[in-house]
């Protein structure tokens, strides 16, 4: 049923990359549960441009759930309580009527705050950059069943695929560790035969450059695996760590 | 080769290591802390004890336990100083409160402390009177001369708060081995959807029965011997 909520939101507020920041309180009136956690956001922001303030700013896009660009962390939570879902899929009936909502943005050594709810995840697109090309044979087109893969393995490169980078695995993660992201990364190409050619140059470089960002070491608490709102499976870290480990081995 | 303990997966992998040597020799420790049990007036775990005081395991194998040891400790140190410091300072006013993550993989350091405030007692009461002051009484099993072990052993366990000692050292090294177990098997890459809900579930029983062996040594040895 669709109805209107009330809210106060605690919102962390911060000018600049060196400014220090602090936790601001707004109250919302009038919230359609039907509505989505940045719609919410929209309309906090049309009040507080109405009031003639600056509104916050935070990252959103495609609003659909794809693009990965939308974070915030939700009274405790990346993406807030619901499960398997980015903020902006997230709705407002979620939240209860006079409930207090606390908005920060992802916390971690390697996102920097760049302003408000905003973080700097360069360092995702580093990683992908380390991780190199994948070499493919030009020429005419191929045959649709010309390269034999098991439906298992397309299965698992697809759900590994389906990682939007959005960062939520290091947010939550207690050691600030990125090895939900690398592992998928990683994982989608390693287990088909095209990104098999590279494969080993790709997990070294792409663990390299990891741990020069400054994330952490992995301890296997699975909360990255709890909160990705594309539910990608811990079962990529232990491909990446065999990836890793036998490509060293190999050297 | 050269980088690989360098990188963040390879100091894994020497956490992995050693924490499964040192499983290894828990099994055998529990095993011969078993003899305890047997109503023999401690003959039967003399002989083990004086088996494992050959030089070989004395001066071959003890020191590869150590090794275990320090690395273990030594990495486990430095692992939680990065991932502090890769959490960044700022820390969430809301906390965390995401579900399901077991509590034991979140406090492995803390676990590890009390297992190893425990390994401390065990050196000083055993450790140093067997194999470097050599205070131990003697006694004569077959012909053999040996260490009265069980008697060391015996009259430490009259102590209530060495008993008291012992279960919080075995459940906090249970609780330790729940997460650890599968962890090793994890960041060795030998898991995958399959293999870790195994390796976990193996690792719940090894950790229970290594845990609840060495506190019904303790416990019987204080009440029943």
């Amino acid at each position: 049923m669709e109805k209107n909520i009330s809210l106060t939101l605690k919102v962390w507020r911060q000018n600049g990359p060196k400014e220090k920041g602090r936790f601001e309180t707004y109250k919302l009136e009038e919230v359609s549960t039907g509505s989505s956690f940045l719609e919410m956001m929209d309309i906090l922001n049309e009040q507080l441009i109405n009031e003639g303030n600056e509104p916050v700013a935070f990252d959103h896009d495609c609003r659909e759930g794809i693009c990965g660009m939308c974070s915030l962390y939700i009274n405790g939570r990346p993406h807030g309580p619901d499960d398997d879902v980015t903020t902006c899929q997230l709705h407002m009936r979620k939240f209860k009527d006079g409930e207090t909502i606390t908005i920060e943005p992802w916390r971690s050594a390697g996102f920097p705050v760049i302003k408000d709810l905003i973080v700097n995840r360069n360092a995702f697109d580093s990683i992908i950059a380390a991780g190199g090309y994948t070499s493919v044979s030009t020429g005419g087109v191929p045959d649709a069943n010309a390269i034999p893969i098991s439906k298992i393995d397309a299965d698992e490169a697809m759900d590994a695929a389906s990682c939007i980078g959005c960062g939520a695995c290091v947010a939550t993660c207690k050691n600030g560790s990125a090895m939900l992201f690398v592992s998928a990364k990683v994982s989608h190409l390693a287990l088909l035969p095209q990104g098999k050619v590279e494969a080993a140059r790709r997990a070294k470089n792409m663990v390299a450059k990891m741990d020069e960002l400054g994330f952490g070491n992995c301890t296997n608490t699975g909360a990255c695996e709890v909160e990705c709102p594309k539910g990608i499976s811990i079962s990529n870290i232990a491909r990446l760590n065999r990836e890793f480990l036998k490509a060293k081995l190999q050297d | 080769m050269s980088t690989i303990f360098g990188s963040s997966i390879g100091r894994k992998l020497l956490m992995s290591l050693s924490g499964l040597f040192l499983v290894v020799f828990l099994i055998i420790h529990l095993s011969i802390n078993l003899l305890l049990l047997v109503p023999d007036g401690g003959e039967a775990f003399n002989i083990a004890a004086n088996f494992m005081a050959m030089p070989l395991i004395k001066y071959g194998l003890q020191p590869v336990l150590f090794a275990g040891f320090i690395v273990h400790i030594i990495y486990a140190a430095i692992l939680t100083a990065q991932n502090n410091k890769a959490r960044g300072s700022a820390k969430y006013a809301s906390g965390n409160k995401t579900q399901d993550v077991m509590w034991a993989s979140k406090n492995m350091f803390v676990l590890g402390l009390t297992v190893s405030a425990f390994l401390i007692v065990h050196l000083i009461d055993y450790w140093v009177p067997l194999q470097i002051t050599h205070a131990a009484q003697k006694v004569t099993i077959g012909g053999v001369e040996m260490h009265d072990t069980y008697a060391l052993v015996n009259v430490a366990f009259d102590d209530l708060w060495r008993v008291i000692l012992y279960v919080v050292g075995s459940l906090g090294l249970t609780i330790h081995l729940t997460h650890g177990f599968w962890s090793a098997f994890q960041t060795l890459g030998l898991s995958n959807n399959i293999w870790r809900k195994r390796w976990t579930v193996a690792g719940i029983a090894f950790a229970w029965i290594v845990g609840l062996g060495f506190v019904t040594i303790a416990v019987v040895q204080h009440v029943v011997y």
